[in-house]
């Protein structure tokens, strides 16, 4: 049977489209003239000028600060959440628990963003660091749950069962055996749970005090500003830690890790 | 005793993330509904007694323009995300093994990738100084004194590029477990090629296309960074006025009317998925997954 050309063309032009605005970005960032659109000539002048940015430098250690405690904290309730999932999934309690890990999912990042703003304004909290990792767990915990959870429901328990009846304790189970076997799941949903952190803008921007400036936020307001050529700097820079991360978690995936959520 | 001790375990295992979601999830939701309905206070808090204003305020006609823009907006790159997402995750799903394994790699990267980063890329490519424009005029497409940035047309442009992803990896999910022989099957027995696509493949990926429209309808409905950086004061939709209210004149009770309908918009199709689905709800990881 002869298939269709056509889905391989479309495919060929959504690749294009996908890559083409990243790719002329970082092509500009090299550019020596201020606006993109003509070339100047090859130059890290604007690379140079992103080191001597002391804003970017504070950004970049409190995104920092606040993905590393977000990723712990968020593992630690995501992960109980998913094991309560798995292990009751029969109980009626878990379906309302399951809705309720579910439903951040769909909301809108704007909706998440005012309601919490609205609960810290209505208890008086001070906006700063402290509520951005609040905010960030609250939408991490979903994806930690349910990628840890995709990994648990095609788990081999009688390991588990056999490390009981060996004589192993439930904590020593849990611990020896289960924590283990599930550590690529963790680390998926650990990854997951950093990136969204970092990457966060809209509730972040909602929840920030004074001195909490993220590199997000710090983006945002460089683009409503003009920066263009350094924006396009950082952004190069920040692009190529994202493909070194998808390419390490790729390779984590091959030997088996990483299949969270499948 | 087992049993008593089984609930206890339960208890524990759910009580941490029920709690915080409870606390940081729920209650701020609640609260949304109750704040609307306070007066707002000239410090940009919120005031004391009970007022129906804000909400009888949200039938200005600026406001109606602009939940409809919203709604509109979102279902237009909704058509084209969907558009371009089945036949590039049917050729992906169709693709020898090792170049599906490159295709798929290629479609996740965008995923990735800093929200912000990409919407500012657009916004440098179709500036008045930036390559496509000048590109467009080069050929003589459009004229040099034409505008291709701040308006509606950037902006659904925009949301597609961010959302086109969303929409491929659940339908390329569904694609890659496809029997195809039934495609081959339609064929002998004479049906034309895009009469196979569409009356065997296309409802045999139809829970995946539902997923799709899903996870790019209801995040647009919500957007506001994109009409923000690439859109003009004609393309404002409801997650700007929002931001407007809280960020430029500080009324928190109209940002909570706002709010309430969007929470509106975003329920209805929702509902109605769930409707024409009956109780199927199970528990089970959403087909894709990844980032929203």
């Amino acid at each position: 049977m002869k298939r269709s050309r056509f889905p391989f063309i479309v495919t060929g032009l959504v690749l294009v489209f996908f890559y083409l605005p990243i790719l002329i970005l970082v092509v500009d960032s090299f550019n020596a003239s201020r606006f993109g659109g003509a070339w100047r000539g090859f130059s890290l002048k604007w690379y140079v000028r992103l080191f001597h940015e002391p804003a970017i430098w504070t950004a970049a250690r409190n995104t920092l600060v606040i993905a590393l405690i977000v990723t712990f904290v968020s593992l630690l309730l995501g992960t109980t959440s998913a094991l309560a999932l798995h292990r009751f999934s029969k109980s009626r309690f878990q379906r309302v628990h399951y809705t309720l890990i579910y439903t951040p999912l769909v909301v809108p990042e704007i909706l998440m963003g005012i309601s919490l703003l609205m609960a810290f304004v209505a208890a008086g909290v001070k906006l700063g660091m402290g509520t951005i990792i609040l905010a960030h767990v609250t939408f991490c915990i979903s994806y930690v749950a349910l990628v840890v959870l995709g990994r648990l429901q095609d788990f081999d328990f009688t390991v588990v069962e056999a490390a009981r009846d060996l004589g192993a304790t439930g904590w020593t189970a849990t611990r020896r055996v289960l924590l283990p076997m599930l550590a690529p799941g963790l680390a998926a949903a650990g990854l997951i749970a950093f990136t969204l952190s970092v990457d966060d803008f809209v509730i972040t921007f909602f929840v920030a005090g004074p001195g909490s400036t993220t590199l997000p936020i710090r983006v945002y307001s460089m683009i409503k500003h003009g920066a263009t050529p350094l924006i396009n700097a950082l952004s190069t820079l920040l692009l190529a830690l994202t493909f070194t991360t998808v390419l390490v978690s790729q390779r984590l995936s091959k030997s088996g890790a990483l299949e969270g959520g499948q | 005793m087992k049993n008593l001790r089984r609930r206890g375990q339960e208890f524990f295992l759910t009580l941490p993330s029920f709690f915080w979601l409870s606390l940081f999830f729920l209650i701020p939701t609640a609260l949304v509904f109750i704040l609307a309905f306070r007066p707002a206070d000239p410090f940009g808090g919120i005031g004391r007694g009970w007022t129906t204003a804000t909400i009888e305020g949200l039938a200005d006609p600026q406001y109606l323009a602009i939940a409809w823009r919203t709604l509109w907006v979102s279902f237009l790159s909704t058509a084209f995300c969907l558009l371009l997402a089945v036949p590039t995750a049917y050729a992906v799903a169709r693709a020898p093994e090792r170049r599906r394994n490159l295709l798929l790699m290629l479609v996740i990267v965008p995923f990735w990738t800093s929200f912000l980063i990409r919407v500012f890329a657009w916004k440098s490519i179709l500036h008045p100084e930036g390559l496509i424009k000048k590109t467009l005029v080069f050929c003589g497409l459009v004229d040099p004194s034409s505008q291709l940035l701040y308006n509606l047309g950037a902006v659904i442009l925009v949301t597609v590029y961010t959302f086109l992803p969303f929409a491929i990896l659940p339908i390329y999910a569904a694609a890659e477990k496809f029997d195809y022989r039934l495609l081959e099957a339609a064929r002998d027995l004479g049906a034309r090629p895009f009469q196979a696509f569409r009356k065997v493949f296309l409802p045999g990926i139809r829970q995946a296309l539902v997923t799709a429209v899903l996870v790019v309808f209801i995040p647009s409905l919500g957007s506001y960074i994109v009409p923000d950086i690439v859109g003009g004061p004609g393309s404002e939709m409801l997650g700007n006025k929002i931001a407007q209210r809280v960020f430029v004149d500080r009324n928190l009770p109209l940002a909570g009317g706002l709010s309430i309908v969007l929470i509106l918009a975003v329920l209805a199709p929702l509902l109605g998925v769930l409707a024409l689905q009956g109780k199927k709800a199970r528990i089970q990881p959403p087909e894709g997954g990844g980032k929203p």
